[in-house]
């Protein structure tokens, strides 16, 4: 299997050609961040995800959150469902847990704004 | 009523510029910020990716401001929220207004213009069709779809590919969206290889280079839009025009400083950052008012809006105490070759505290380049770049002893191709 991607360590952009056949092998790349970067994607790809959450009570009425650990790419969407359950009560501060190790992932889904009481 | 420093605008430049001055000494300070809170436009930025220069950690942008905020309240510094400036005058005479005072005068000895930038709209664009619901800017959307918590559309295509675009196309498709494209009119884009690949490869959103929307459907609300490939004048070419549907066009093409007070004042104004002038210390035509961030050159990173906008704090302070020297000794920067334009635009040598970090953009995608920097034939610096873009600022840091030492009036900044 060959695969094209982009690397994105640097402005660069170095477009990588990744051929799996047992071994992964990597080419066009200008430096070993990209061989690692390439190999990375392959076998296990990670991402941040940030979204945000309902408030009940609060000066607004969404909190942003974030995954506190990457999570692997392919469980983004599933992520999703599982935040876009929940409803939150006013106050939050920055760093709150809203779902703790979503799907089993390891990452918390914690809070990154700070939400006071409307009043 | 009269204070030592009045800073208009409470986002990240404001912040920075007024924890700046406060740690140096100015105790008498007022932000003044329109919206219902302090942070500016990082509050509705929930993506990643802020922090890495100033903090060395990714943090989100309603994290990113909330760590100035807290020091502003730390430091005790005072701020008005809901508070719209209407008027400044060469005087330092502000006119604003807010729903509990009403409206006020300030007189004030120091200003800080921190009032960020706005997004250019269809107006500017001119795209011909009608006038249906479902046209936003891609600023305006993520306001709704991260602050308000209203979505704006189902069926998106998004034209211009600078980073809020590729932001708003990542973030409208995990709301549920269909992200049908992105449009950009360039032969590359001006945002970060990271959002290429994570906002739009990762979700299969195909990426149209050339192309623009030339025409919007719809009357109540948006049916479609018609693209068409540019030819390298970037005017579209006949029989290429494909019709693609949708309900929501969001548009990311640029953003302009909000100048109108700095205008007001009779602020001198450089055409093509549309920005003030600024010298060493972030100072503008106007002797003790000051300008940093976006209001005074479109900056990729909040990182170094807040650098800058610290050099606009303790510039502030210095002019308050009476510690500015007013030396006739200056000379100008200037752009050449390949450098569109480079901030600040005027130094005093003396003034300079360590060194100045220039900014700069260049005017095209080059490859192989040399970034130099001369006064007359000397050159004062020399780096090697291998992909410069007019996406991704430049910066050359010029150590105060260089800078003391530069004959002419004139430093040069340009680009020199290597051979190879």
């Amino acid at each position: 299997m060959i695969k094209n991607m982009t690397c994105i360590n640097c402005p660069l952009g170095c477009q990588l050609k990744v051929e799996v056949d047992g071994e992964i092998k990597v080419s066009g790349n200008k430096c070993k961040r990209g061989e690692e970067y390439a190999k990375n994607e392959i076998t296990n790809p990670l991402r941040i995800i940030t979204t945000t959450v309902k408030v009940e009570g609060g000066d607004r009425p969404l909190l942003s959150v974030k995954t506190d650990k990457e999570i692997p790419k392919s469980k983004i969407f599933d992520i999703m469902k599982e935040i876009n359950k929940v409803k939150i009560n006013a106050p939050v501060e920055i760093g709150d847990i809203i779902i703790e190790n979503v799907l089993g992932t390891g990452a918390n889904i914690v809070a990154t704004s700070k939400i006071q009481r409307a009043d | 009523m009269e204070r030592d420093l009045v800073i208009i605008g409470g986002g990240p430049a404001g912040l920075a510029a007024a924890i700046e001055a406060k740690k140096n000494g100015i105790d008498d300070i007022l932000i003044l910020e329109r919206d219902k809170r302090l942070g500016g436009i990082l509050q509705q930025c929930i993506h990643n990716g802020f922090g890495l220069h100033v903090f060395k950690e990714q943090l989100t942008g309603p994290e990113y401001a909330q760590r100035f905020i807290d020091e502003v309240e730390k430091l005790g510094i005072e701020y008005k929220l809901e508070s719209m400036v209407l008027h400044l005058g060469e005087d330092k005479k502000i006119i604003a207004l807010n729903p509990k005072d009403g409206l006020f005068e300030i007189e004030a000895k120091a200003v800080v213009l921190a009032m960020g930038c706005r997004e250019r709209t269809r107006g500017a664009l001119n795209i011909p069709g009608s006038r249906p619901a479902g046209v936003f800017t891609a600023g305006a959307a993520q306001r709704f779809v991260n602050m308000e918590g209203y979505m704006v559309g189902k069926k998106v295509v998004i034209l211009g590919s600078g980073d809020i675009g590729l932001i708003m196309a990542r973030r409208m498709t995990l709301e549920g969206a269909e992200v049908k494209m992105v449009v950009e009119l360039m032969p590359y884009s001006t945002g970060l290889k990271r959002n290429i690949v994570q906002c739009l490869e990762d979700f299969d959103i195909p990426l149209l280079f050339n192309h623009t929307v030339t025409k919007i459907h719809g009357k109540e609300r948006v049916e479609g839009v018609t693209i068409a490939k540019v030819d390298d004048k970037r005017q579209p070419i006949e029989g290429t025009e494909l019709f693609v549907e949708c309900d929501t066009l969001l548009l990311s093409v640029g953003l302009i400083p909000e100048n109108e007070l700095t205008r007001e004042a009779k602020i001198e104004i450089n055409p093509v950052t549309n920005g003030a002038y600024v010298n060493e210390l972030m100072e503008t035509s106007i002797e003790g008012i000051f300008a940093c961030g976006n209001v005074v050159h479109v900056h990729d990173l909040v990182d170094f809006v807040t650098q800058e906008s610290f050099l606009a704090g303790y510039g502030a302070a210095k002019y308050i105490k009476g510690e500015k020297s007013n030396s006739a000794n200056k000379f100008k920067t200037k752009g050449l070759n390949g450098i569109r334009y480079v901030v600040p635009n005027i130094i005093h040598p003396e003034n300079v505290k360590d060194a100045v970090n220039f900014y700069m953009r260049v005017s095209d995608v080059y490859h192989n380049v040399n970034l130099i920097v001369k006064d007359g034939d000397k050159v004062l610096y020399k780096s090697r770049k291998n992909h410069v873009s007019p996406g991704e600022m430049e910066n050359v840091k010029l150590s105060k002893d260089i800078l003391q030492k530069v004959e002419g009036d004139e430093l040069v900044f340009e680009l020199e191709e290597v051979a190879i």
